[in-house]
């Protein structure tokens, strides 16, 4: 068994975070090994049959921001910024831990951020295809992550096999299943849930190693809330505007969007973002003859706008708005994120043939326009 | 009835009562200082002092301090009360209403003084009237005269998005020799310019176009946007208390519910 090494300023972090890395030693110490995420492009089917737990290493925090500034420039995406940060001052258990750390060429920023955190760490980048309406793009994918599965087999001594493979995508189907059906509780009008609370759980469950446990979680959870709903608890009041939530991930700036949302007359029901149900609803056939092909086309079905066209987003969000009978929809952006920051055209454009109200914002970490974020928000819920 | 409409802006506070819903009976306007709680209780001395009952009068509150209002009902933002009182002052039909404030600048749709759409400039001030008001006062006039001033200048465009870099472009520009006028000009335009983007990405703009907030009397400002808005831009001296007023209709709606 190895030891492993905490960090030189372990002593000054919270006990939460003491807690992160606590439970992160504890895998590698019991030979287990971990491999940095961040996108949910990530074929975590792979590593899963490779004994490897994959986390997500998305920085959600404005803390480490400063560091990261050193080697990037202030003017780029906050959760690229965030996420390099947390690398480079040994903060984030997860990345401190990670043995590998696997990224795809999805938006510019992540891309070459990928390049400079390969100078610490061990990264491998899977060349995601974007022109999503190509013949070969699924037999270009497959590849990749067939490559990908020889980088696993090698450096981790193991044999990823078929039967492993249907085994741990059978499991990521579950899981996928579970969240999707505690998210379309949401459909019921008052929801269940605050979305703030929604977004938060969901996201938490990405950093438990342990799946099955995080399966029986989201059912528990999922049944008593139905349960509790059926003998009458309405934790969120009637009549409030249903709003639907899209494009970038929020982790990092709920409390300025969300919660001010839902502390004036709001309430999320939906997220199509890759923290809500944008990369849920899609399964992998698991009885499919060849099963690489099948996990690879799986993920192909992600709405994302780094692809092009993003037929899949369009198509999604009529459906979505329609099934949660949403008021609003708020898209929510963090600064510079071209992808989806171009693509508001066509969105906002959607909207207007919808006839749904439409509020685009831009923001970052920073607390620094709390103020006029807060406006729009307000005034959005109030012209609904 | 009466109903009153409290208006806490970055730089000034407005203050307006509506009898019944239907009638301005009284308005006043104050710098709102370096405290929003301050300039609430100055509205508040001043509503006593006048006979108009702040404690018992339904009061709703509006502008960024409006939640330092202790004696309103209700806090509602300031692009709701903006197209009521618009549609309060200027007819109630489809309109658009351009508010150049002191820290934000806004477009908004409207119909039947219900909010269709609006655009709020981003973090930075610049277009604002608070970059007007850093200009005027590099320039060493009050932001009136330089409205007018700019009648008579041309030739001069100022670049920079940020108020401070555009600070920093017309000191350059008074240390090479440039006329007043001229940089007058350049400044206005520079404004008049980011209202007209804002106005571009609107979903619809239909109606009569009416310009509130503090630059409501600058008749220069007017005709620059309608220039470049290719339609005209309407105002009126009371179109500053355009918050106030749809404040003080939202507080009716509230005692009348």
């Amino acid at each position: 068994m190895s030891e492993y090494q905490l960090p030189a300023q372990f002593e000054e972090f919270t006990q939460a975070r003491k807690e992160g890395f606590l439970r992160a030693k504890a895998v590698k110490e019991s030979g287990g090994h971990i491999a940095g995420t961040f996108c949910t492009f990530t074929p975590c089917e792979l590593m899963d049959a490779a004994g490897v737990h994959p986390v997500s290493l998305c920085g959600m925090s404005p803390e480490p921001i400063p560091a990261a500034e050193k080697d990037l420039p202030k003017n780029l995406c906050p959760l690229i910024k965030s996420s390099y940060g947390f690398a480079v001052s040994d903060t984030c258990p997860y990345t401190y831990f990670a043995d590998l750390i696997v990224g795809e060429t999805t938006c510019d920023g992540k891309k070459k951020m990928y390049e400079l955190l390969g100078r610490l760490k061990d990264v491998y980048i899977l060349q995601l295809p974007q022109g999503i309406d190509r013949e070969y793009t699924l037999e270009m994918w497959t590849k990749e992550l067939h490559r990908f599965k020889g980088v696993l087999e090698e450096k981790f001594q193991v044999a990823i096999t078929d039967e492993r493979l249907r085994e741990a995508s059978e499991l990521r189907n579950q899981l996928r299943r579970a969240r999707t059906a505690l998210m379309e509780l949401q459909k019921l009008d008052p929801p269940p849930f605050s979305g703030l609370d929604l977004y938060k759980l969901m996201d938490g469950l990405g950093f438990s190693f342990d799946l099955q446990d995080n399966l029986r979680k989201l059912t528990t959870l999922t049944a008593q809330l139905q349960s509790d709903y059926a003998a009458g608890a309405r934790p969120v009041p009637a009549g409030q505007k249903r709003i639907l939530v899209t494009g970038c991930p929020i982790g990092g700036v709920l409390e300025k969007t969300v919660k001010v949302v839902e502390e004036n007359g709001g309430v999320v029901v939906c997220f199509e973002n890759c923290g809500g149900i944008k990369p849920t609803r899609y399964l992998v056939d698991t009885q499919a003859e060849d099963i690489m092909a099948a996990i690879a086309e799986r993920y192909l079905n992600i709405g994302c706008a780094v692809m092009t066209p993003n037929t899949k987003r369009m198509e999604t969000l009529p459906q979505l708005v329609e099934e949660f009978n949403i008021d609003g929809i708020l898209e929510i952006e963090l600064q510079t994120c071209q992808p989806y920051i171009v693509e508001r055209f066509e969105i906002k454009k959607l909207a207007q043939e919808m006839g749904v109200p439409f509020l685009a914002l831009d923001t970052d970490y920073s607390q620094s326009d709390l103020g006029q974020l807060t406006t729009r928000i307000v005034a959005f819920i109030e012209m609904l | 009835m009466y109903s009153i409409g409290v208006d806490i802006g970055s730089t000034c506070a407005k203050l307006a009562v509506v009898e019944d819903g239907e009638t301005l009976v009284h308005q006043m306007v104050m710098p709102t200082g370096w405290n929003s709680g301050g300039a609430a209780q100055a509205i508040f001395d001043h509503l006593e002092q006048a006979g108009y009952r702040p404690g018992q009068s339904p009061c709703v509150a509006t502008g960024y301090g409006r939640l330092n209002v202790p004696y309103a009902k209700k806090a509602v933002t300031e692009i709701t009360c903006h197209a009521r009182g618009g549609a309060f002052l200027f007819g109630s039909g489809p309109c658009v209403i351009i508010d150049i404030g002191g820290q934000d600048t806004k477009v908004i749709a409207v119909a039947d003084g219900v909010v269709q759409d609006f655009l709020m400039n981003d973090k930075c001030s610049a277009g604002t009237g608070r970059f007007l008001e850093i200009m005027a006062n590099t320039l060493c006039v009050d932001p009136g005269t330089l409205c007018e001033l700019a009648r008579s200048g041309s030739g001069v465009s100022i670049s920079s998005m940020c108020t401070v870099f555009a600070e920093s472009e017309v000191i350059s520009l008074i240390g090479g020799g440039a006329a007043k006028e001229d940089i007058a000009y350049g400044v206005v335009d520079s404004i008049v310019n980011k209202v007209v983007s804002q106005y571009g990405s609107l979903s619809s703009a239909e109606g009569q176009c009416c310009l509130t907030g503090g630059l409501c009397e600058s008749p220069y400002i007017l005709e620059s946007l309608s220039k470049k808005l290719g339609r005209p831009v309407i105002s009126s001296p009371l179109a500053r208390y355009a918050g106030a007023i749809g404040a003080a209709l939202a507080a009716y709606q509230i005692k009348k519910d």
